[in-house]
């Protein structure tokens, strides 16, 4: 690197939440040009001390140095003036809003007191086709996917000419090829000049795009090391404190009866066209069904469905012999549907709402939560401190809200609630998203298990690997149908990125045997 | 946990600065005028607590303030902005009577309660209207209550004219065995209106401690007010929540009603317009932060102003008008709650950053 000047030096810093310490004594240097990477394990204190540098929390104690000066952010218009610009880990757009009206809000140019909408919906565009950052700039937030939702996080800083730019965990819901191409998004930023700070928990994207990676391990920076030679294990174990294996461990399947079973399903979407259609599938006992495919080709409205939380145009879902389609969501739940939402702040959970009272939200009404009409808090808690100790969920305990726990740990009380409620049919939606490789590790374990016991799992995800690693069949979708239903030991990542595409199976396999790679076999 | 508590304080100074503002804003007005705040104040105080009859006075003036003020805060945790407590009240207040001057000769055993639980059932089905509308075609809340205010106001009005009585503009007096008053506690108090209102509002407001915080329906409504989709998921049933809410907020506003009906009048007279009660309970609801202890506070605290207030021209020579404005600019305060927390998280520094998108 040409110039190494610090553009960030954070000395010290330790950040308290009562007696609590979620960021102890860290010290943190950002060079100029440079990817700086933040690894850590949940609730590491990652989120927090990033919060710190851009304003929305004041340090307890440490200092803070921007291009060697010493400052005080305390506001995040004050850090947005020292050029510092962050994407956060859970959106901070308006619903209601157009994403153009989400990207210049709070630096509105207008002309005699108009917004020059045009204007900036042009300067987007520009931005979005120079980065690839594909955006529907006239769309309402809360009509477009998780996906662009982020996307349009990042234009927003971009559009505000930030050049130390903080993203937390930008690809968490990023398609790989989305991921792929953020990566050369932020290695041209740098060429530019720009610095980088980036949080996440995929490993390999740390070694793809960062120059240096700093490790957090339970409040404290435990090192900073170059990137380029230390290796992935290195890092992973570096950060959890112990050896992590990165590959599920898993017998061959053993699938029984049928347990959910849908035929010629169509949904519609809020706008009224179809998202899902004439759609058919089986998950069976003992196995876990992959559901593979690119953000906003059905996967969402196809669980949404299925778990209640929309209404289905026509055709059948029968979980346990029971049709369930357009039956209210308490029934389907207790006909043996468990969910871990995709969207784990809108459906998952009541962040003001103690833990105990989120960890009992579909059981409240049952013995020994309730009795008589009346609840049983010591009950909650005390089921709520069972799980908190299972399932390795950092908080301080079961009383605080829901809000107050780290991204990592909101969703593994999530699992937890669900997981325990033992459904003979469980739906796993992005279950991993923003999770560490430790808890990645326990998570798929977990559902392996389920499987093993003889439950249904169906898995959704963006993420390849993932579907690869977990399912025992992955049923590829592709605009609201599926394309083909094929065998993880028996695909390459490629053919399946093929169907994902919109291939068809022959074509992917004769474009794969095509460009020499091993013919692979499709069930 | 600190933090916690650190929020409760923070909770904590928004209702208490704009009460100390609006005394401050008022005490202002009068030395504007030419009065002397402190004996102004003092006039106050002792036109609310100075004998067991003011202490009576303001007891039975806070007893529906408090009750409609949990009403109002039972449909807030539902996410609901029921501003229809006015029309609700009188309907409470209207029904209650009827029966009452209904059934002379029926003993106070059944027709007391009779009367009370009519008047709660009409005020419950008059915000319900508000909440079935909302529930099953999504009409806001907020614009029917209003419009139910005023068709209560006029309907009242027809009623007591052309129904209850020949034009006359009051109703006669509910029998003897109907009304609230208790001797005892009116003799206790020099002869105030004081009645089993107070013992009510006392027990409603631990009814209602424990149905928002220990039943699991109070869960529903808390879940459904603060995450509507999540709720969904867990399966509850958003339009029994939004109706159930709306029928205890009305059912509790027609209590006030009744309150004023059968403990304070004794009977109904002509309104010349939309009683102030459903709005000072929605004031109060707002100082007192919609818990139910908050709420018992700010009720007393603004019938000490209402009972006291009218002291203060005998007491002090500060005349109405300005006792109004006085009375009125506390309430500015309290209604500026909002506003007054917004700058509290503004000039702070501190903020919550969890939570993402609101
Ligand atoms: N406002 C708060 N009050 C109390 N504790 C908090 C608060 N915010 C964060 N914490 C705690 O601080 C710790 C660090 O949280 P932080 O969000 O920084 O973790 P993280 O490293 O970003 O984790 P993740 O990868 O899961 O996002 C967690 O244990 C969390 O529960
Ligand atoms: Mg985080």
């Amino acid at each position: 690197m040409p110039d190494t000047a610090n553009v960030i030096e954070m000395r010290g810093i330790t950040k308290q939440f009562g007696s609590f310490k979620a960021n102890d004594n860290i010290n943190l240097t950002v060079k100029k040009g440079e990817v700086h990477a933040l690894l850590g394990e949940n609730g590491a204190g990652k989120s927090t001390l990033m919060n710190i540098l851009s304003g929305l929390l004041e340090p307890t104690s440490g200092e803070i140095y921007v291009n060697g000066e010493k400052v005080h952010i305390t506001s995040p218009s004050a850090s947005s003036r020292l050029g510092i610009g962050m994407v956060h880990q859970h959106f901070m757009l308006v619903d209601k809003f157009t994403i153009t009206e989400n990207i210049i809000l709070g630096t509105e140019k207008t002309k005699l007191g108009f917004l020059e909408r045009r204007e900036a919906q042009q300067e987007i565009k520009e931005l979005s086709e120079r980065y690839g950052l594909f955006v529907d700039p006239s769309a309402k937030v809360e009509s477009v996917s998780v996906g662009m939702q982020q996307r349009a996080e990042i234009l927003k800083t971009l559009y505000r000419g930030n050049d130390i730019l903080i993203l937390d965990e930008p690809t968490a819901v990023l398609t790989p090829q989305e991921i792929t191409e953020l990566m050369d998004i932020l290695r041209s930023l740098t060429k530019e000049g720009k610095s980088i700070i980036i949080i996440t928990h995929k490993i390999e994207e740390i070694k793809a795009v960062a120059d240096r990676c700093t490790v957090i391990r339970r409040g404290k920076s435990v090192d900073t090391v170059d990137v380029k030679t230390t290796s992935q294990q290195e890092l992973a174990d570096l950060m959890v404190g112990r050896s992590v294996s990165f590959k599920v461990d898993k017998t061959p399947a053993q699938p029984k009866e049928p347990v959910l079973t849908i035929k010629n399903l169509v949904v519609k979407e809020n706008r009224g066209l179809e998202a899902v259609k004439d759609l058919s599938l089986e998950v069976r006992a003992g196995e876990i069904l992959g559901i593979a495919g690119i953000d906003g080709n059905g996967q969402s409205e196809l669980i949404h469905a299925i778990t209640g939380l929309t209404k289905v145009e026509s055709g059948t879902i029968t979980l346990e012999g029971k049709e369930i389609q357009n039956l209210p969501p308490r029934v389907i739940t207790e006909t043996g549907l468990g969910h871990i939402p995709e969207d784990r702040h809108k459906h998952g959970l009541i962040l003001p709402m103690t833990i105990y009272e989120n960890m009992a939200l579909q059981t409240y009404y049952k013995e020994p939560f309730s009795k008589n009409n009346f609840l049983n808090k010591e009950a909650m808690q005390k089921s709520a401190r069972k799980l908190i100790e299972e399932y390795d969920v950092r908080t301080q305990s079961e009383n605080s809200t829901a809000e107050s726990l780290s991204g990592g740990n909101q969703q593994k009380a999530i699992i937890a609630r669900e997981i325990s409620r033992q459904p003979k049919f469980l739906i796993a939606a992005q279950p991993t998203r923003g999770l560490d490789v430790g808890a990645i590790e326990y998570i798929h374990r977990n559902l392996v298990e389920q499987r093993d016991n003889g439950k249904a799992v169906l898995l959704m995800s963006f993420e390849l690997d993932e579907v690869m690693n977990v399912s025992d069949r992955i049923a590829v979708m592709y605009e609201g149908k599926i394309v083909g239903i094929v065998d993880p030991r028996e695909v390459t990542e490629q053919e399946l990125g093929l169907l994902m595409a919109g291939s068809s199976l022959e074509k992917a396999k004769a474009l794969e045997s095509q460009s020499g790679k091993e013919s692979a076999n499709v069930k | 946990m600190l933090s916690e508590n650190k929020k409760t304080l923070t909770n904590l100074t928004v209702p208490i600065l704009s009460v100390v503002l609006g005394l401050v804003l008022g005490a202002l007005i009068m030395l504007g005028f030419g009065y002397d705040p402190i004996a102004g104040y003092q006039s106050m105080i002792n036109g609310a607590l100075g004998s067991p009859f003011y202490i009576g006075e303001t007891l039975r003036y806070a007893s529906p303030l408090i009750i409609i003020g949990l009403g109002f805060s039972i449909a807030n945790s539902a996410g609901f902005f029921n501003i229809g407590l006015s029309g609700q009240a009188l309907m409470g207040w209207l029904v209650s009577v009827w029966v009452a001057i209904s059934f002379p000769d029926v003993s106070g055993l059944i027709l007391l309660p009779v009367s009370v639980i009519a008047g709660v059932l009409a005020g419950a089905i008059w915000a319900g209207i508000a909440g079935v509308l909302r529930a099953y075609f999504g009409t806001s809340e907020v614009i029917i209550t209003i419009m139910l205010n005023y068709t209560a106001l006029h309907v009242t009005n027809y009623l007591i004219r052309n129904v209850l009585t020949e034009s006359s503009d009051a109703t006669a007096r509910i029998p003897e065995q109907a009304s609230l008053r208790m001797d005892w506690l009116s003799q206790l108090a020099g002869g105030s209106r004081v009645n089993a209102g107070l013992f009510i509002a006392i027990v409603v407001t631990i009814l209602v401690w424990i149905f928002m915080t220990k039943t699991t329906m109070g869960y529903e409504i808390r879940s459904v007010g603060m995450n509507p989709f999540a709720s969904q998921y867990a399966g509850m049933n958003a339009k029994k929540n939004i109706i159930l809410s709306m029928f205890i907020s009305g059912g509790l506003a027609g209590l006030g009603g009744v309150l004023e009906g059968m403990g304070t009048f004794n009977n109904i007279f002509v309104q010349a317009g939309i009683p102030n009660i459903g709005f000072d309970g929605m004031a109060v609801a707002l100082l007192g932060l919609s818990h139910p202890l908050g709420i018992v506070f700010s009720g007393l605290l603004f019938a000490m102003l209402k009972i006291g207030g009218a002291s203060m021209p005998l007491g002090s020579g500060v005349p109405t008008e300005v006792v109004d404005i006085v009375i009125a600019s506390i309430i500015f305060f309290v209604g500026a709650n909002y506003l007054i927390r917004f700058f509290i998280n503004k000039f702070s520094g501190k903020k919550d950053v969890k939570g993402g998108v609101k």
